[in-house]
């Protein structure tokens, strides 16, 4: 019965993948790319990957199809719509052959993986009460693999900076976006009251038990950053200007704060991103409440895109 | 007494399969966008309250049913919000 119901899943995954490709209009393929992460989140499940499927339940359907609904809205306002002109034949097909030789080597990869193959879960599982956190996701995340963590952390920040060096000169340091322009008696602004306390609650919910169940700080600051998103959308407060020093302070707070403890493990345990014995749970707690806010202010501004507008216009 | 929960909870999560079923072909077959949004509506709101409402005897825990009705609260706020957009919408374009 499982069987049945995980080659279903597949097949309409690849579907939808499929329909995603050469859907012809852009907001088709949009949704269904939406749908595609959705379905994608129920095979994680299936996995008993907990931790990824809420990540890309949260990214991957969510926030992900927000930024191609703002870049599709971009494209049809721009004089150079992708639509007016297709690409050429052999370009597609140049396009498709290079995407189809990349799958056959990825088939090929998993198909030659040794068996059983190499891995450190048995070292990671004897090791793991060491760190006091019950969650072994946020124990591998923040103590044996915390350099990657610590990366992701700052190449967000870069991906922020990137987006916002792309701004004109004369609005530079000014908000992102176009002005909101909320309707005070519409559904919208009605639902930009009544659901933020109940998202900013669930959001602190799930990354608190993430200490020891499925959850943290990057599903924590994706409900956040939308609670903060549906509120500008419906106008109800305006997108701050990029050069506030506030925000700028809280946007580094995190990533500095984990490269501040990372240091001290040189002095402390002896090597960078070492935690001494005994304050493992404390100082991986204390990280991620750094990052919360600094990961929701680097998504929700992600999604706002350059800054559009200084105060003076 | 447990024979009688589960019989409850099969019935009531295939009745609300049913009403999902009901509502999807609604939105394939309904002729305009308002009887759709009315259909999908359906299958958000008796679809997932009667799954929801299946599944409450065998979660064993206060808290996690709870939980449960939180994301039917959530879901019929969410969808409730968006077929309003949605209907908004196709009515400003029906009166142009």
């Amino acid at each position: 019965m499982n069987g049945a119901l995980n080659i279903a899943l597949a097949a309409l995954i690849l579907g939808l993948a499929v329909w995603s490709v050469i859907a012809r209009e852009i907001l088709a393929a949009i949704i269904g790319f939406v749908a595609y992460g959705l379905l994608l989140t129920l095979v994680w499940v299936q996995l008993q990957g907990i931790d990824v499927a809420l990540t890309e339940a949260a990214i991957g359907g969510g926030l992900t199809g927000i930024l191609l609904f703002g870049a599709a809205a971009r494209l049809r306002d721009s004089a150079t719509a992708p639509d007016a002109e297709p690409a050429p034949a052999r370009v597609r097909w140049l396009a498709a052959s290079v995407s189809a030789a990349v799958s056959a080597g990825l088939i090929i990869c998993v198909f030659s993986l040794p068996d059983p193959a190499p891995t450190l879960a048995p070292a990671v599982a004897a090791n793991i009460a060491v760190t006091e956190v019950g969650n072994p996701i946020t124990a591998v995340l923040l103590a044996f693999r915390a350099m990657d963590t610590l990366l992701e952390a700052i190449v967000l920040v870069f991906a922020l900076i990137g987006v916002w060096s792309l701004a004109a000169d004369t609005v530079w340091g000014g908000r992102p976006g176009q002005r909101p322009v909320g309707d005070p008696n519409g559904m919208l602004t009605y639902a930009a009251r009544i659901l933020p306390p109940l998202g900013l609650m669930i959001g602190a919910y799930i990354f608190w038990v993430g200490a020891d169940y499925p959850g943290g700080k990057f599903q924590g600051a994706t409900l956040l950053a939308a609670m903060w998103l549906l509120i500008l959308l419906a106008g109800l407060s305006d997108a701050p200007r990029i050069d506030r020093p506030a925000l700028r302070i809280g946007l580094v707070l995190g990533p500095l704060a984990f490269i501040a403890i990372g240091l001290a493990g040189m002095l402390t345990a002896g090597s960078v991103l070492a935690y001494p014995d005994g304050f493992a749970k404390p100082l991986i707690v204390t990280i991620e409440l750094a990052l919360l806010p600094s990961l929701t202010l680097v998504l929700g501004l992600l999604l706002l895109g350059t800054p559009e507008r200084s105060d003076e216009q | 007494m447990s024979v009688i929960l589960d019989i409850f909870t099969l019935l009531a999560v295939v009745t609300g399969g049913f009403f999902f079923l009901a509502g999807t072909v609604g939105l394939l077959r309904f002729p305009d966008t308002l009887s759709r949004l009315h259909a999908l509506t359906k299958a958000d709101n008796l679809g997932l309250g009667l799954v929801v409402l299946g599944l409450l005897p065998q979660t064993g825990s206060f808290m996690l049913g709870l939980k449960l009705i939180i994301v039917w609260v959530l879901v019929l706020f969410a969808s409730a919000t968006a077929s309003q957009l949605i209907a908004c919408k196709v009515r400003a374009g029906l009166s142009k």
